[in-house]
């Protein structure tokens, strides 16, 4: 029964990996960048949640949306301003640009006069509630982080299987060039990726706020994200969710049966045996060049 | 503008191109000797840092700037560089040894992390690094008996035969013989055959083994002459520091290292020393400019993260090939002066390149 309990709360801490595994994914497949700072982005969700929460007086299920718009428009600025200059330089540098762009978060953050150093409680409606099916205590906390990331899931397919949008993306995904010459604005696509991966990051943060609290440096669970995508395959959208739940368990249960220390190491044992294994993932594509 | 007269194939690869690089390259290397009795014991003292971060910069350079491999993890080669030097120091074993037992495991454990490596690329790679670094730095904070846990372990200073270094001056000088022969090593290192397969992995790894060129040993080769790099530099880091624990060797130092490389500029030797001079500088400039700064800017504590952060969005937008490329425009600027053309170092726009079809 303890077991079970465990296994629990491991889906739920994975499905908060494999919801910023998301954000990784989807700007991983659209631009074929990599962005360190889908962390900060989620840190940066949680902030304007408790902003909307605390300073606007919102009601919480208010708070939620308006979070989502903000870091949707905060996405789509910084791909905008940022990144989408260095479109077709080398990869690394891509990935150096947003590692800056998590620094830049957490510093500002962490530069607001009494909050940024604080660690702060997310309020939200069903926090001490409590379910209790069959012996096994369920939080409500963690229950609604399940629920939410399979309503995100299900929203997310159904947006890239039958909307135009995102059709569009997934031409630009397998080849941009190919999908610009069919009239796709791949630029503007890119944009609207981020957007989306800092909205997918906002819910992220909004769901995690409760469960641990409100600080700059929440962003750092971002690197435990990445095992989740590796390991469900970094191109594949439910890979993701279903990596960052695996991740998630593993990790659970390594902190409940092994010594102590491999808890936080259990991810990063998972993804290098991964990579040696089935450097693909577990959904992940595989393309060879031809010469 | 000087022109070279090249009489002989040597002068492709001779270290100094021409007089003038002997004749500066003589000035800074008597500058370093002279420092100790030229300048002050605080600024000593940070150039030791920026010779040790130099020579860790130099491993991290082989490996991505002239390999185009991409490591997240370096700073866990610095701790077992470090920690290595640390427990033989205490054994009192002479410091030449230990460093090249610290080079030796560093370049060891690096080999090991090379084997992913041949599997996997790109962002792959990164990952597997960066995986690879959280698992040493938790294991050196697990290892107590031998590493003291996270309480940290003490450094006895450097034991060369009964030469004292202990004092700021002595260690100078131990850093800087150590910084000018492993540079001198790298240098050696490009010019020959190993260097310049390398760089064809780098530029392109279907075309490299084309030409015959063994991927697997010199991608594995290229791992562990960076680790060992590290490993020296971790090695002289720990011995600067006198008190190590494992929290050094996180993941923010990876970071540091990647920043290091990437703002002093990829690909280029001095790009190691210089990004090295800007990882040690800019604290100390932070912390200067902050007096001018309105009080609320000034004295919060965010503020280094965002200025680092700023900075490096900057080189990756403006500056791509970091300090060392910035140079290069001024120097030609000057030595052509007034013909300089503003599209002379252009960069030239591409297409995308898909990491997934390599």
């Amino acid at each position: 029964m303890q077991e079970l309990q465990v296994i629990f709360s491991g889906i739920a801490q994975g499905c908060i990996y494999g919801l910023i595994a998301l954000g990784f994914v989807l700007i991983y497949k659209a631009t074929e960048t990599v962005s360190f700072a889908q962390g900060e982005l989620m840190m940066l969700g949680a902030f304007c949640g408790l902003a909307c929460v605390s300073w606007l007086g919102l009601p919480y299920w208010l708070a939620i949306p308006a979070a989502m718009l903000a870091m949707a428009v905060l996405g789509w600025l910084t791909e905008r301003v940022v990144i989408r200059p260095v479109l077709g330089q080398p990869a690394f540098s891509i990935v150096m640009l947003t590692i800056g762009i998590g620094y830049v978060a957490r510093g500002l953050i962490t530069m607001i006069p009494d909050i940024g150093t604080e660690t702060l409680a997310f309020p939200v409606p069903y926090k001490d509630t409590v379910f209790n099916v069959g012996g096994v205590v369920l939080g409500a906390t963690q229950v609604v982080v399940v629920l939410a990331t399979a309503a995100l899931s299900l929203l997310l397919f159904l947006v890239f299987r039958y909307s135009r949008v995102g059709i569009a993306m997934q031409a630009a995904s397998q080849n941009q060039l190919a999908a610009y010459y069919m009239g796709i604005p791949v630029k503007r696509l890119n944009g609207m990726v981020w957007a989306l991966a800092a909205a997918v990051a906002a819910v992220a943060g909004l769901l995690l706020a409760p469960i641990t609290f409100v600080h700059a440096n929440m962003g750092f669970i971002g690197l435990k994200a990445f095992p989740a995508a590796v390991v469900g395959g970094f191109g594949s959208l439910p890979g993701a969710i279903v990596g960052g739940v695996i991740i998630g368990v593993v990790e659970a249960l390594s902190g409940f049966w092994l010594p102590e220390g491999f808890k936080d190491i259990a991810a990063y044992i998972v993804v290098l045996l991964m990579l040696v294994l089935k450097p693909n993932g577990l959904f992940g594509e595989k393309l060879r060049k031809k010469v | 503008m000087r022109f070279i007269f090249k009489t002989d194939y040597d002068q492709d690869i001779r270290i100094f191109k021409h007089g003038g690089h002997v004749f500066w390259y003589g000035l800074l290397l008597a500058f370093l000797v002279a420092a100790p009795w030229l300048i002050e014991e605080y600024w000593l003292a940070q150039m030791t840092f920026v010779m040790i971060y130099g020579v860790v910069g130099l491993g991290l350079m082989v490996l991505a700037g002239y390999t185009g491999l991409f490591s997240m993890g370096h700073a866990a080669f610095l701790g077992v560089g470090a920690y290595t030097e640390a427990v033989l120091a205490a054994k009192g074993w002479p410091f030449p040894v230990s460093l090249a037992v610290a080079a030796g495991l560093s370049a060891a454990v690096g080999a090991v992390v090379g084997l992913p490596a041949l599997r996997v690329k790109g962002i792959y790679l990164g990952i597997a690094t960066l995986s690879f670094g959280f698992i040493v730095e938790e294991g050196l904070a697990r290892w107590e008996s031998v590493t003291g846990g996270n309480a940290g372990m003490h450094v006895k200073a450097v034991n060369l035969f009964g030469l004292d270094t202990s004092s700021n001056e002595g260690f100078y000088g131990v850093c800087l013989v150590v910084t000018v022969l492993s540079t001198l090593a790298v240098i050696n290192l490009l010019r020959s055959p190993t260097g310049r397969a390398f760089v064809a992995i780098r530029d392109s790894e279907i075309s490299a083994q084309s030409m015959g060129i063994h991927l697997a040993r010199y991608k594995t080769l290229s791992f562990m002459i960076s680790a060992a790099l590290a490993g020296v530099g971790g090695a002289l880091y720990a011995h600067k520091l006198q008190f190590i624990s494992p929290d050094q060797f996180n993941i923010l130092q990876s970071v540091d290292l990647l920043l290091l490389v990437v703002i002093g500029g990829l690909g280029s030797v001095h790009g190691a020393f210089l990004g090295a001079i800007f990882l040690i500088t800019m604290p100390q400039l932070i912390s200067l400019g902050k007096d001018y700064l309105p009080a609320f800017i000034g004295q919060a504590p965010g503020l280094q993260g965002l200025v680092y952060g700023l900075v490096l969005i900057a080189f990756v937008m403006f500056e791509p090939m970091g300090l060392y490329g910035r140079w290069l425009k001024i120097r030609t600027w000057i030595q052509l002066f007034p013909f300089y053309r503003k599209g002379m170092f252009k960069r030239q726009k591409s297409f995308q390149k898909s990491d997934r079809l390599k």
